[in-house]
């Protein structure tokens, strides 16, 4: 008999956007909301920890292997802690023909960092991204799995950089207020 | 049924069934279809393709495992295309598999190793590095090396399908992928060894097994498993003697039998073997002198304790000797115990030991009811569940009764805590021990509470008690959901059989099955309570059943009454015994204590006089009566059991023989389960029967406060308690904690992690200090603190406990 596990509990607003995707899906089908759960908690805490995915089966009333395994599976759901962006340059083929390999030279030099590290202030993430369907664009890059940034050159990089340092830092301080 | 062929064999098939389902049934003669992923008792998953064969007329070749048969259809498991699907599948799962098959525990047993044998090639085109993977920490039990792993996710299925616990899952993807617990832990589930089982390959093994023996080297005897009342069939495996060792039980193996454990063996029936050479282990007969002891001979052994009996006989007479057998016994070893103890005189004998309620003995039945086939508890689709800890005490009933719950059978429980049993209940009622019997009552008044006539015809109090009841909602449901049922099953637990109230539980039990049509099945906790009522290990039959006007003492008066002297033979009663604390006082205030047991321990030494060696369970000779009312004999396993040790029916009868008793002749344990079936025709229909006295309901008041004493898994007998492997289990459990309710706690004034003392409300009880866990699931009213620990002995483990901060 082990004692009861604590579990953290889901923020109500995150309880409501979840709510919105189990409507969605037949009742005994509630395990199809784990991919929408899995992304609204990552949105609202930029990665899943061990806690919020069991908070997340909990809630959804799964085992919490069923959790763990969606997220594992798919590269997009970030389980250790990363930078407050995440910075993701495309690299297939049309990108690449474009010039990906500068943008993410220009950012690796940039940044001070290697792909796939996080700079050390805890501000950005450098990632690889696979076709993100903007072949007309090329090259991408994509900032938090959901913003687009066209045709880029290091000068767009470069603004790019500007713009998300000030939010970041400005977003720090009105954390700590 | 539907006509096809395979291989060119004409032969027929159950329609809906799959190629290799349609093989396997035609017999290896005509076929044998590889496989790795397939498993008869888990859901397909096709994942492995190893079973690939030809169709005629299809465009590739098929899965059989996942192809159903239709008519006329013919199928080629050897032919050109088949084989070479076969072939190319190998070679891909060969890819990552180390080929370290010499230093793999699982050679010479490896499913993967035997049909490389057949399909696998010589030489590898793959000249990429293999992957590794990480090893997991599943617990004391299983050894992985998911290097090895072929991903046929059978331990996946087997958790989450049978053992109801999605333990295990298959993470990350493609080259990634990886078989894990995600969060390390050791694996909860009971049934968790069958994994070791399935594992085609050396990823899952068994951690105490591992290195100790090679399969070549074993050879395997047919056992039954003596930890719970299914008696699930295995497989001993034993390694010869040799110089460097004489011979011993390596492992236990189940052995199919699809009637009761199917395939699986729980993990307490797996790895009790681990405890038989612990250094407790009894090695030979040992008597004390002037307080001193020292190992014997079995010669001086046995006159030592025929003297000491003896004396005690003739100074106080038979009446002042009491004997006390574990329901673990085989049923010779309990025949013979009270043949030999009444032949002397001796009145008082019983195997009850951790009942506390006996007034409805004269009115219970010799034979048990019995559950007549425990594959229909699928079938059943209604169950009331009352006072147990089912899936600890019975687990692999419980898979049974999961089986029929994810057929969407429903199962109402009553219970004291509310334990988890990984399966889906419909309704609980969790109440305090007394609590339980008043929701019994409830339901009965909600069946024929109105009926004065079935009401007159009952006991008195408990009459009285139907007609006190105000049944809630659930108790409502249960008893429409009850009524409504073609056949439902009413079962009672090991906590419905140390229920103080016992009687009234099973008075109501009954008179609710009849009402309602239902059966009610006694889920005991021992491998042979069933036969030991048989055997007449009873203070109130005779052998051949009749009912004795003036009955012994049981088991609890027996401890309370302290006798002169005690025979005890393979208990611990300072751990078994539902009176632990009158147990060590009756056993020390005795003048002469003589125990036949495996295993000693502290207690044992202080309060025992002659100590004689018995074989346990997996050693024995003899056999079990399980809940089928089936009697499953089994024969000797090994040469001799450990060291000086000997086979418990010949040590009884060799007792009996030094006491010059006549008709202890047998030779063999043949002849005496000859005498005994010859005993067990008697019928004892035509017996009056005297109306029982009811003992009077209890007054129970807002401050009394009861305690949930149930017997952990691992803690259940002196086999496993000495399971090291299991121990670790036991401790990870943390069980020697005072849990209870929030409610309770405020009305006592205790906080989480404060200490305080407990004592049951003997008047010379000795209290016990222990840190308070608070925890939802324990009934109002109630604490929770499990029997059978160390350092722990409370009387009574359904009954009132004395809580001070």
């Amino acid at each position: 008999m082990s004692s009861e596990e604590q579990i953290i509990q889901l923020t109500p607003e995150i309880c409501q956007a979840i709510d919105q995707w189990v409507l969605k899906y037949p009742p005994e089908q509630k395990r199809s909301a784990v991919l929408a759960g899995l992304r609204i908690i990552q949105r609202a805490y930029g990665w899943l920890s061990d806690e919020r995915m069991r908070a997340l089966a909990e809630y959804l009333d799964l085992p919490p292997m069923d959790v763990y395994e969606v997220a594992s599976f798919y590269s997009m759901y970030e389980r250790k802690p990363i930078g407050r962006y995440k910075l993701a340059v495309c690299m297939n083929i049309s990108c690449h023909l474009c010039g990906s390999d500068n943008i993410i030279k220009h950012l690796e030099s940039r940044l001070g960092i290697c792909m796939g590290e996080t700079t050390s202030d805890g501000l950005f993430t450098l990632r690889r991204a696979e076709c993100l369907a903007a072949c007309t664009d090329a090259p991408i890059l994509q900032v938090d799995d959901r913003d687009y940034y066209k045709r880029v050159t290091p000068e767009i990089i470069d603004q790019v950089l500007e713009q998300l340092h000030q939010a970041g830092r400005k977003k720090g301080r009105d954390d700590a207020t | 049924m539907i006509k096809f062929e395979i291989d060119g064999k004409k032969i027929q098939a159950k329609s809906g069934s799959t190629i290799i389902e349609a093989a396997d049934a035609a017999g290896v003669d005509v076929s044998h279809i590889p496989r790795f992923c397939y498993h008869s008792k888990l859901s397909i998953a096709a994942s492995c393709r190893m079973c690939l064969v030809e169709v005629e007329n299809g465009r590739k070749p098929l899965p059989a495992c996942a192809t159903t048969v239709t008519a006329g259809m013919k199928i080629y498991t050897k032919s050109h295309q088949a084989m070479q699907a076969q072939k190319e599948v190998m070679s891909f799962l060969l890819i990552n598999h180390p080929l370290d098959c010499p230093i793999c525990d699982q050679g010479g047993e490896c499913e993967l190793q035997d049909l490389s044998m057949g399909y696998g090639r010589t030489s590898t085109s793959f000249i990429e590095g293999k992957r590794s993977i990480k090893d997991k920490d599943i617990g004391p039990l299983i050894a992985t090396e998911m290097t090895r792993c072929i991903h046929c996710t059978r331990c996946v299925r087997f958790c989450s399908e049978i053992a109801g616990l999605r333990e295990l899952g298959i993470l990350g993807r493609g080259e990634h992928s990886e078989i894990s617990t995600y969060v390390e832990h050791s694996m909860q589930s009971e049934l968790a060894g069958n994994i070791i089982d399935l594992c085609p390959v050396g990823a899952l093994t068994s951690k105490p097994f591992r290195f100790k023996a090679r399969a070549w080297e074993l050879r395997a005897r047919a056992g039954i498993a003596g930890h719970d009342c299914l008696g699930s069939n295995i497989n001993i495996h034993i390694k010869r003697e040799s110089d460097s060792q004489p011979e011993r039980i390596m492992r236990v193996v189940s052995r199919t039998n699809e009637k009761l454990n199917e395939t699986w063996l729980s993990d307490r029936d797996r790895f009790s073997y681990t405890g038989l050479y612990h250094a407790d282990r009894l090695a030979r007969p040992m008597i004390k002198q002037i307080g001193k002891w020292q190992e014997t001979d079995w010669e001086t052994a046995l006159t030592v304790a025929t003297q000491k009996l003896q004396n005690v006989i003739a100074q106080n007479g038979a009446q002042a000797v009491g004997g006390l057998i574990s329901p673990n016994s085989t049923v010779e070893e309990c025949y013979l115990f009270q043949a030999w103890l009444r032949s002397l005189g001796v009145p008082h004998i019983d195997h009850r030991i951790r009942q506390s309620d006996f007034d409805h003995q004269i009115q219970s039945p010799l034979v048990w009811s019995t559950c007549k086939c425990v594959q229909s508890l699928e079938e059943t689709t209604s169950f009331l569940l009352i006072g147990s800890f089912i899936r600890e005490e019975q687990p692999l009933i419980t898979s049974r009764i999961r089986k029929a719950t994810q057929g969407g059978a429903r199962v109402h429980v009553i219970n004291p805590v509310d334990f988890d049993f990984h399966l889906t209940l419909t309704n609980r009622c969790i109440v305090s021990p007394w609590g339980m019997v008043c929701s019994l009552a409830a339901i009965a008044q909600v069946l024929f509470g109105n009926d004065k006539k079935k009401l007159n015809i009952m006991p008195k109090p408990i009459a009285e008690l139907i007609r006190q009841q105000k049944p809630n909602t659930v108790e409502h449901d249960i008893a429409r959901d009850l009524q409504q049922d073609k056949a439902p099953l009413i079962l009672l637990g090991a906590l419905a059989q140390a229920h103080p109230y016992f009687s009234y539980l099973r008075v109501l039990s009954e008179t609710i099955a009849i009402e309602i049509g239902a059966k009610t099945l006694h889920l005991t906790d021992s491998a042979n309570e069933a036969g030991a009522w048989l055997a007449t290990a009873l203070p109130h039959r005779r052998i051949d059943g009749v009912s004795i006007k003036e009955p012994g003492y049981n088991a609890k008066a027996m401890l309370a009454k302290t006798l002169k002297s005690y025979c005890l033979f393979g208990l611990e009663p300072t751990y078994d015994s539902a009176y632990p604390e009158l147990a060590r006082t009756a056993l020390q205030q005795a003048e002469c204590v003589i125990v036949c047991s495996a295993f000693k321990n502290k207690a044992m030494l202080e309060y025992a006089d002659v100590l004689l060696p018995i074989a346990t369970h997996l050693e024995n000779e003899g056999s079990f009566v399980n809940i089928e009312g089936t009697r499953q004999s089994f024969q000797r396993s090994v040469n001799k059991p450990f060291a000086e040790a000997r086979c418990g029916w010949k040590v009884l009868r060799v007792l009996a023989n030094f006491m010059g008793r006549p008709g202890f002749d047998y030779q063999t344990v043949l002849e005496l389960s000859s005498e005994l079936s010859r005993n067990l025709e008697n019928d004892l229909q035509s017996e009056h029967i005297p109306p029982v006295d009811f003992k009077p309901l209890p007054t129970v008041s807002d401050n009394t406060v009861w305690r949930c004493g149930y017997w952990p898994i691992y803690r259940n007998d002196s086999l496993v308690r000495r399971a090291e492997p299991l121990q670790v289990l036991t401790v990870e459990q943390d069980l020697a904690k005072l849990r209870l309710g929030a409610a309770l706690a405020t009305h006592l004034k205790v906080n989480n992690g404060d200490r305080v003392s407990v004592s049951s409300d003997h008047p010379d009880a000795k209290p016990v200090t222990l840190q308070v866990l608070i925890d939802q699931r324990i009934a109002d009213a109630t604490v929770c603190l499990p029997s059978g620990l160390p350092d722990i002995a409370i009387n009574g483990p359904l009954s009132v406990v004395r809580i001070t901060t």
